[in-house]
Order: structure tokens, then sequence, then C-alpha cells
């Protein structure tokens, strides 16, 4: 089983703080982690290596300092890491990045399966795993949270709000995973001291076939406006009583208390 | 030696400190009012390989030196002193076979235990704890077996490992120059488990008597020599002290940090108890009492991996964390005042955890006993 998994660094918190000025994320003094997500798709590949055999290749599009993020892969079990990075790549949207991702993973080679997070903490718009899919033109199952691999394909349980979906899937697939289909494991120190060793090598425009026009900024179909917290809403009041009918009449004194509708 | 840590020592102590964040900081104050052994989060260290920090890779161990296993070894015991102390007796344990050991021996021990297991040192008997010298479990030369007798006490990891390695006298009229150490499989015809001590502090360690009765096991599992016992216990207790020393610094550093936030927190007579002097010499002096200990337990290990003469250095660094480790969680306790005493906040726990740390492995008067010895050679 080849497997590629596609990572992202992202900054260490879930509440993400913005200048309010630049309307930009305030990068400056917060840690850089794996998203988190994207260390339960790694964790789905190197289980499925150690039954069925085969690589782990990890591939993140992103700044130099993304090598520290391809390192912990690189501990967790990865054999090999790819670093997409080139001023050209900056500035990129979903569809810039997902275009660019695509390219690198057909200069990577021969691949059964794709991995994605289900969505990054931060960018949050869960469209990058879908969208390298249809570059490459291959099926894609979101929100997986189970796998079974089959004789000639694979089966996978697909999270719904009030269930599962099973669908089998040909191979090669790109596949986005949920944070219940798995726990990632720790590294140990063997593998730290192993994931050192390991040559990161670095893929940059030049070294991909593609059309510079699509590339970062200038290939970007959508451009960020403004970036805004939305206001803090007071939270509302609940009323719990025994009894429904109460709660009701409670509710109706309440309104009628606050003047919400004026009789 | 480098007085700064490497990338190396760092980026393990970083992968220790969010083992700890994430696996024992949130059940360690459970398990140590219930006295619970966390079973699970222990196999999840040994699948990091913590507890066999300092064997060989050659026979599958994690192979750090003595200095990165007192880093490892201190971040642990800030989270859970119990929990570092388990890990490490581990490593105790494989102690006396690499020091004495035979490849076959070295790599029999890594079988037993590098998967994912505990071990145990049984030195301590009901009459030989400081006395170490006067072990009376005796191993009797039959044939081509030994067959041992006795009862150990106070034995880490006592009830829940899969060998031990046994302080034994083969020769009684010799004193401590009749004592062996041995290699003992816990699923041996004649070994069994005796009491689990239900103790002060460390409670997320395991705590046994242990027994042989009759035991036989093959003259291969002898370490050394016969009558090599006592040396190889002593020069095993020199190695360790430093990784104790480390878990003591662990719990004096979980101390300051309860202290330093609590005291920016904590308002009395309108201001922080943190603007008061009095708090600022009490955080200043545990300061001074930790950075002294974490620096000399380093310098201690260092001379371990330089294979130098670590008698002394080693006792001292026990000695001193250790004692640093009870002033320092006592203080802790008296800036937390009420919440300090209190079993709801962890700081009570810290000085129930630091009062062994002048017990075991050599109480610390007889560190002193030894630090003078080598003073007055
Ligand atoms: C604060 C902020 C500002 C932004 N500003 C701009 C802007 O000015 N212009 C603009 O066009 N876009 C902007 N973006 C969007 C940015 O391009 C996206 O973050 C990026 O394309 C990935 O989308 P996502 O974070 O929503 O990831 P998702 O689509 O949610 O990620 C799903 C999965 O795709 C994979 N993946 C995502 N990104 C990568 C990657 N880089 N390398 C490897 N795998 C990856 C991971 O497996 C991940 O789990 C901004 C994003 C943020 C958070
Ligand atoms: C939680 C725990 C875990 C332990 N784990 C292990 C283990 O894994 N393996 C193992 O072999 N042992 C273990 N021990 C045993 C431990 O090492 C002994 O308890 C310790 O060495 C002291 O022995 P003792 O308790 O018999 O005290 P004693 O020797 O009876 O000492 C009593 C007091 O007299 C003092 N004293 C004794 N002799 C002198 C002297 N000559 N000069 C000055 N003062 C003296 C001592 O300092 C002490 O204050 C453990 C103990 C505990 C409590």
């Amino acid at each position: 089983m080849e497997s590629i998994v596609c990572i992202k660094q992202v900054p260490d918190t879930s509440e993400v703080k913005i200048d309010p000025v630049t309307n930009t994320l305030i990068r400056h003094g917060v840690p850089s982690i794996i998203n988190p997500f994207d260390k339960n798709a790694l964790e789905a590949a190197v289980q499925l290596k150690e039954i069925h055999g085969g690589t782990v290749t990890v591939l993140t599009m992103g700044p130099p300092q993304a090598v520290e993020a391809l390192r912990e892969c690189l501990s967790l079990g990865a054999d090999k890491a790819y670093l997409v990075s080139d001023r050209a790549f900056s500035g990129a949207d979903t569809l810039a990045t997902s275009y660019t991702l695509a390219a690198a993973i057909r200069r990577i080679g021969k691949f059964d399966l794709i991995f994605c997070g289900k969505q990054a903490i931060d960018g949050d718009t869960a469209q990058v795993g879908p969208e390298i899919a249809e570059f490459l033109d291959v099926p894609q199952v979101t929100f997986v949270s189970k796998i079974l691999v089959k004789q000639d394909n694979i089966q996978v349980e697909k999270e719904q709000d009030d269930g599962y979906e099973v669908i089998e899937v040909e191979l090669p697939a790109l596949l986005a995973v949920v944070k219940s289909i798995n726990i990632p494991r720790y590294p140990s120190i063997k593998s730290k001291m192993a994931a050192r060793k390991v040559e990161i090598e670095t893929i940059t425009a030049e070294d991909l076939d593609i059309d510079n026009g699509r590339l970062g900024l200038g290939g970007s179909a959508t451009q960020v406006k403004k970036i805004f917290s939305p206001k803090k809403r007071s939270s509302g009041t609940m009323i719990q009583l025994d009894n429904d009918k109460e709660a009701a009449l409670e509710l109706f004194e309440r309104i009628l208390e606050n003047s919400v509708f004026s009789m | 030696m480098d007085f700064l840590l490497t990338e190396v020592q760092m980026e393990l102590m970083e992968m220790v400190k969010d083992f700890g964040e994430k696996e024992i900081d949130p059940i360690a104050l459970e398990y140590d009012h219930k006295g619970e052994f966390p079973i699970k989060i222990y196999k999840k260290a040994f699948e990091m390989g913590l507890h066999t920090l300092e064997y060989p890779e050659k026979f599958g161990g994690s192979g750090v030196n003595a200095v990165t296993a007192t880093v490892v070894n201190e971040e642990l015991g800030k989270h859970d002193a119990g929990f570092a102390t388990s890990v490490s007796a581990v490593g105790l344990a494989a102690k006396p076979v690499l020091i004495a050991g035979t490849d076959n021996q070295k790599k029999l021990f890594a079988d037993l235990t590098i998967h994912g297991a505990f071990a145990a040192f049984c030195l301590t008997e009901p009459n030989a704890g400081s006395d170490a010298g006067s072990v009376k479990t005796t191993a009797k030369k039959v044939g081509n077996e030994y067959i041992l007798n006795g009862r150990k006490c106070f034995i880490t990891n006592g009830g829940v490992s899969n060998v031990y390695t046994v302080i034994a006298t083969t020769d009684s009229s010799k004193g401590v120059k009749g004592l062996s150490a041995f290699l003992v499989e816990r699923d041996r015809e004649g070994v069994s488990v005796g009491k689990e001590e239900d103790k002060m502090g460390i409670r997320l360690s395991n705590t046994t008597d242990v027994i042989f009765e009759d035991v036989r096991i093959p003259e291969t599992h002898l370490l050394g020599n016969e009558g090599d016992g006592f040396k190889i216990a002593m020069v095993t207790l020199d190695y360790s002290r430093p990784n104790v020393a480390a878990c003591s610094v662990g719990i004096c550093q979980a101390a300051i940090d309860h202290c330093v936030k609590y005291a920016k927190e904590r308002t009395t007579f309108g201001k922080p108890i943190a603007t008061l002097q009095a708090i600022q010499f009490m955080l200043a002096d545990m300061e001074i009492s930790t950075e002294t200990a974490r620096q000399y337990t380093r310098y201690a290990a260092s001379l371990v991996d330089a294979k130098k003469p670590v008698s002394k250095a080693a006792a001292i660094a026990k000695c001193f964390a250790g004692d640093a480790a009870m002033k320092v969680s006592t203080d802790a306790v008296q800036i937390l005042a009420g919440y300090g005493y209190s079993r709801e906040y962890p700081v009570e726990k810290l000085m129930r955890d630091a009062k062994i740390f002048q017990i075991f492995e050599g109480t610390n008067q007889i560190q002193r006993l030894v630090i003078a010895g080598q003073m007055l050679r």
C-alpha cells in the first residue's frame, strides 16, 4: 500500500487571533503544530502500512519552517517527506493550494491512497482534500472513520450526523479522515532519533509541470477581503424545570417581564 | 561536559512533556487518591521506549546516555513522581545486567522487557535496608542450577514485573563477599508476590514484597561471578542515583510552577501575594535549590557518561535533590496555604511524593556516609 499524507502546519490555538488593523493572522508567539486531523490521517496510513506493507510519504505546502512538522511526521511512522515551498506559492487559496499539491503528488509518483484531514483548524474550509482528488481525477470519500482493505478495493465508513455510510472505493483514491478514526501514537525515542537522519526534499515551482498563472495569490480564484472576530454574544438563559408546562409558563412570564412583545 | 542541553535532549524533553500533559496530568490526582496503577498509560510510555532509556540500541533499547536519561526522568517526575519511579525502576533493574551480564543475559533481559514490560531490582529485605550487606536470601548451587529462598520487601514494580534482578547470598560465611546477583523470571515456579504497600506518596507506583521459595534458575542466570553481588549492587545504585535525583528535580519544578502561577493570581490585602517580598524570597530560595539540584544532577550523570568515578557525585546529587524536593514542596504548601493543604489541589501530593526521595536507593543519611567515606579515604 503506497500512501501519501497531506499535512498542514497550523497555529496551536483553537481561537485564532486576528490583527484588527491588517486583518491578518497574528502568528507571532503562537507555536505551530500539525493540524490535529492530519495526525489522524497519518496514523491511519501508518496503520495500513503496518498491516499491508508499503510506504508512507508525507507532503506539506508551506514556508521553510514547516519541515519541523514533516520531521514530526517522520517520527510518527512516515518513511519519506516532501516540503512544497516557493515564494510563488504564497497567498494561495484552496484552489491554488490543491492545484499545487496535486502537481506535487504527480511528481512524487505512484500511490494507492492519498490521506487528508477532515479540515484544517485554521482555514477550516475542508476544500483542499476534495479539490486534490478532482485535480488528480481519483474518487474521494470525506469524513472517513474506518478503513477496511478488501481483495481489490477498500471499504470505508463515512461518518454522518446520525450514523455512518459504508462505501466501497476503487484505488487509487483520496480519503479525508475524522478524529474518531484512531488515536495517534506518540513518537518513541528511537523513532525521534531516526527521523533526524531522514533527508527532506523541497519541491519548488520549477520542479513541477504546472501553469505558473495558477499559483499563489495570482492563481487564486478567491481573495480574502476581511477577517474579523464575531462579536461576543451573551449566552442565553436556560429555564430548567421538572415540568414542561411550568417551564412554558415561566418562559411566558419572562417574555412579558422583558417586554419582548408589546401587548 | 557541555552545560547546555543538546537539540536532541530538548526535543526528547518536549516529547515527554507532551505525553505528560496529555496522559499523566489528567489522571495523576485521581489515581493517587485511589492508589491505583495506570497500566494503560505505562504501556504507552513503554511504546515510547521510556523504560529502556539507557539500554543499548543493539539490544533494542533506546540507547540514550545518562545525561539524556536525567532530562527525560526530570520531565516525567514533574508530571508524577510515582509514574517516573516505576518507569525508571525498569532501568534500575537493568543496571546489574548491563554492568555484569553477558550478551546472552542482556538479550534475555531485553526480550523480557523491551516489548513493554516491567522489571524490578530486589535488594532490600526486612532486615537488610540501609545495611544492604546483610541480605539473607540464599542461592544454593545444586548441579547446574541455583535454588533461591528468601523474602524481599519494598520492591518497586514487585507485583507487576516480568523479570527481577536479585541479590542473594551464595556463601553466608563470607558476608558481603558472599553475595551474588541473579536474573529471575517472574514465571519461575516458587516466585510469588507478597503484600502491597499502601504508601504515603508515589502512589502511582507499585511496591510489594517478592518471595522466593525453592525457585530453580539455571546457573547461566548468575550475573558476573559468585561473590560479585554486593559490588554490582553498589555500582547499580551509583549509576541510578542521578535518575532518582532527576525525578526529585521534577517534583521541585512542578512545585515552583504551581506557586508562580498561584502567587500572581491570589490577592490578599488588595494585591497579589507575588508582590510580597516574603513570598518572593521563598520563591527565589525554591529556585536556587532546584536549579542547583538540576545542574549537579546532570553533572553527576555526565560522570557516568565519561566513565569517571561517580559514587560521591551520585550521592551528592541524590541527597541534595531529595532534600531540595522535600523543602521546596513543603514551601509550596506554605505559599498555597489552606489550598496547599487541601487534597483538591496538587501541591500536598508533591509534598507526600517528595518524602520517599530522602529514603529509597539509600537514605539521605546513607548518602552522607558515602560522601564522607569518599572524603576520608
Ligand atoms: C487566516 C487565514 C488567512 C488566509 N488568507 C488567504 C488569502 O489571503 N487568500 C487566499 O486565497 N486564501 C487565504 N487563506 C486560505 C488558505 O489558502 C488555506 O488555509 C489553505 O488553502 C488550506 O485551506 P484550509 O486551511 O481551509 O484547509 P482544509 O481544506 O480545511 O484542509 C483539509 C486538508 O487538506 C490538507 N491540506 C490543507 N492545506 C494543506 C497544505 N498547505 N499542505 C498540505 N496539505 C494541506 C490537509 O490534509 C487538511 O487536513 C487564508 C487562511 C487563513 C487561515
Ligand atoms: C516506596 C519504596 C520503594 C522502594 N523500592 C525499592 C526497590 O525497588 N528495590 C529495593 O531493593 N529496595 C527498595 N526500597 C527499599 C529502600 O531502599 C529502603 O527502605 C532504604 O534503603 C532504607 O532501608 P530501611 O527502610 O530498612 O531503613 P533502615 O535501614 O532500618 O533505617 C532506619 C533509619 O536509620 C538510619 N540509619 C540506618 N543506618 C544508619 C547509619 N549507619 N548511619 C546513619 N543512619 C543510619 C536510616 O537513615 C533511617 O533513617 C524501597 C522503599 C520504599 C519505601
